[in-house]
């Protein structure tokens, strides 16, 4: 069976998951976003290859960051964007999600970049608009429940290369709340199949979910060990309804155990970098002069960030 | 009204019969396999050459969506999907809306199930009013009006006392109480087997510890109250494990599966495809072929449809949304003929499953073949092929990982109580 975001000719129609994607795939979306970096710092912040598509930003979840990034990207194209922030209350009103996408497919979308509280959604959505419009019509999935944020992940690899060059001599860490992070799973499957040899997971046992180790990933719960000679390190935030619970007691003990200070970041490799995907809880799961710090690149995946998303609708839209 | 069937291979799971001969019928009820009675004529026959003549299929498991949920599916509907699966007697749980909490509810099913002139009906009552767990049902007044066992729905979800009690009540009456053993907290918010799967799609999960743990409990509430009990749905290995031992302890428990948890595994979700979403959850491979293994040790005593009609709106959604249910009545026959093929089990051992090892948990004289028993008979050719498609499917329900697959084993009549009610041109 076909992968769902590959079209009749194998190649990439939607971008879902970085899941099954080819090693190659990732370099290809990588090279042409290095391409696209210079864009933003010249006079005139655009290039035509999108001029005349319509990009629907079809936000079922509220997050401002993620989708004026892509409105971004999308501008920077010369796309015209429409943004469309579908709260669950009208989905209450009736309509189903469906319904919803047939709606705005009848208004000529191209490219429809998707947000949505339940994992896999995006892929019924894709399933549903190669059934009704065929092959012509692209998904960007920007977040589907705790399943995947591609694009989120393509660009801290392309903020890895950046500061690393080579994925195959890397240790990278992946720390906190991993259990209901689409970011930690794609982070994880694009590590993977850019042969970093060795993917930790850090955190308390209430949030790793099962299967780690079957997606490849060494698994510790105690940071200072899991932090050893490590190149790259990429925080997770932690949700502030997961704070104090049944997962965890208190952001105070959750900051001791798993925040991110100078002293525990010194137990990795001297010129390790600090990753953080926004938006930080800073004295909860990052202290504020390691996220501020040298080693911070936080701010660089931003810009890097939409480079790579200039560089997915470009490359989908090309296919 | 007489009729003869001829040249059938007439398969009584029950007797442990399996011969070509005629069968007879009189009255609504068989008169004879082979030599017909001194003086009986046929008024009709049938010529069921190449066909197997099996008991009419129980179902301990069918939801008919009636009251509440008519826009799934209606008792029409439903009736017409068990005839053309051969099931002739079937027990629906009282997860409607209302709940079959009042004998007026129920007396009302029957009497319209009567009058549709289908399967034999056998509704289960809520074993709490609204099933909301805190006050026991009129638990006599309702089997007065045809309830045969009282369930307390999909999950356990009342609290032990009260579970205690509604036990040791069941048990003054001499009724079977129904629990799907799943603890309400601990599967609270998943959608999907508790394992790598889930963990890899971001879907939240229901641990197998949500079942054992509810097991546990029902085995001490057993132990102490004496109450006989009927698992409903068992999904894990170590569900049927601990099945086995309190049935080798001599605990007066019977249990039953879906049957397509025969077949499917958390993997077969794919990418996130909600005609897998069920209740409970598709599991491991190694709980599937637990399961496997422990209906043909006879631990799991029978094998249901756990039919569960959803609209197209409640289905198509992202797959933690999803509805979860499948259509299963015109497939149980061919996926328990799978399974049987599958795991080298002999026809009439597989037919057991769902005929003559159902009735006893329903406590009616169904699903055997002898002389003097109802004549409620599935017809069916254990070699055709068919592929499952959409449109022909009579239940309203289209929804079923099985659609566009090929099965093999097709009903070809069905007969209730003597009459021929269902029959599909060759």
């Amino acid at each position: 069976m076909r992968h769902p975001q590959l079209n009749a000719d194998g190649k990439l129609q939607h971008l879902l998951t970085i899941e099954g994607l080819p090693r190659e795939t990732i370099h290809h979306i990588l090279d042409t976003a290095a391409s696209f970096v210079g864009v933003s710092d010249r006079e005139v912040k655009k290039v035509p290859l999108l001029r005349g598509k319509s990009v629907f930003n079809l936000f079922f979840e509220n997050s401002t960051r993620t989708r004026t990034t892509f409105e971004i990207a999308a501008k920077r194209l010369s796309a015209d964007v429409l943004n469309l922030n579908i709260n669950t209350s009208s989905a209450a009103k009736g309509e189903s999600l469906l319904d919803t996408v047939d709606n705005l497919s009848a208004m000529h979308a191209d490219m429809f970049v998707v947000r949505h509280a339940a994992s896999g959604a995006p892929f019924l959505i894709a399933e549903h608009l190669n059934r009704i419009r065929g092959p012509h019509v692209n998904v960007i999935n920007a977040g589907d429940g705790r399943h995947a944020h591609p694009t989120q992940g393509l660009l801290d690899m392309y903020t890895i290369r950046h500061f690393k060059k080579d994925f195959t001599q890397l240790r990278v860490a992946v720390i906190g709340d991993i259990m209901h992070s689409r970011v930690a799973r794609s982070g994880i499957h694009a590590l993977t199949t850019l042969g970093v040899p060795e993917v930790r997971a850090i955190g308390p046992l209430t949030l790793l979910p099962p299967g780690l180790e079957q997606m490849g990933v060494r698994v510790f719960t105690d940071m200072r060990e899991g932090l050893r000679d490590v190149d790259v390190i990429m925080m997770l935030r932690l949700q502030s309804e997961r704070m104090r619970g049944a997962l965890l007691p208190s952001a105070q003990e959750y900051y001791k155990h798993y925040g991110l200070t100078e002293e525990k970041l010194a137990l990795a490799r001297p010129d390790a970098i600090v990753m953080h995907p926004g938006p930080m809880n800073r004295g909860v799961e990052i202290d504020s002069s390691v996220a501020d710090g040298a080693q911070s690149v936080i701010l660089d995946q931003v810009t890097f960030g939409i480079a790579v998303r200039m560089a997915v609708m470009t490359i989908l839209a090309s296919n | 009204m007489r009729l003869t069937i001829l040249n059938g291979r007439v398969v009584d799971p029950a007797a442990g019969t399996d011969t070509i001969a005629p069968l007879h019928v009189a009255d609504g009820r068989i008169a004879a396999i082979g030599q017909a009675p001194a003086g009986f004529v046929a008024q009709n026959t049938l010529d069921a050459r190449g066909l197997v003549v099996a008991p009419g299929l129980v179902d301990l498991a069918a939801r008919l969506r009636e009251p509440g949920f008519e826009y799934r599916a209606t008792l029409e509907s439903e009736m017409q999907a068990a005839l053309a699966g051969g099931v002739t007697s079937l027990s629906c749980p009282p997860d409607t809306d209302p709940p079959l909490d009042e004998p007026g509810l129920v007396e009302m099913l029957k009497h319209r199930a009567r009058g549709l002139d289908g399967a034999q009906l056998f509704p289960l009552g809520a074993l709490t009013v609204g099933l909301k767990g805190d006050v026991i049902t009129e638990m006599a007044e309702l089997a007065e009006a045809g309830c045969v066992g009282f369930s307390s729905g999909p999950e356990i979800a009342i609290d032990t006392q009260t579970l205690l009690r509604s036990m040791l009540y069941a048990k003054t009456f001499g009724f079977t109480v129904w629990l799907q053993p799943q603890d309400p907290q601990l599967a609270r918010g998943g959608v999907a087997h508790g394992g790598p799967v889930a963990g890899r799609l971001g879907l939240p999960g229901v641990p197998v510890v949500a079942e054992t743990v509810a097991l546990h409990t029902v085995f001490e509430l057993v132990r102490s109250t004496g109450c006989r009990v009927h698992l409903c749905r068992l999904s894990s290995a170590a569900g049927v494990e601990l099945v086995r031992r309190a049935k080798a302890e001599g605990l007066p428990v019977t249990s039953d599966v879906a049957v397509h948890h025969l077949h499917l595994i958390d993997v077969d979700i794919g990418w996130f495809d909600s005609h897998y979403r069920v209740h409970p959850p598709f599991r491991s491979q190694r709980d599937r072929d637990a399961i496997r293994a422990a209906v043909a040790d006879g631990t799991v005593d029978a094998i249901c449809s756990d039919h569960s009609p959803v609209d197209d709106d409640a289905k198509l959604m992202p797959f933690s949304e999803a509805e979860p249910g499948v259509t299963a009545l015109e497939l149980l026959l061919p996926l328990t003929l799978k399974w049987a093929s599958e795991a080298g089990v002999p026809l009439p051992a597989a037919l057991a499953k769902i005929t003559c090892a159902a009735a006893p948990i329903l406590g009616v004289d169904a699903g055997r073949l002898q002389p003097g028993a109802p004549a409620d008979l599935c017809l069916f050719d254990p070699a055709e092929h068919w592929v499952v498609e959409r449109d022909r499917l009579r239940s309203q329900g289209k929804h079923t990982p099985y659609l566009g697959r090929e099965l093999e084993g097709r009903v070809r009549t069905t007969v209730v109580a003597g009459r021929v009610v269902f029959s599909r041109p060759a």
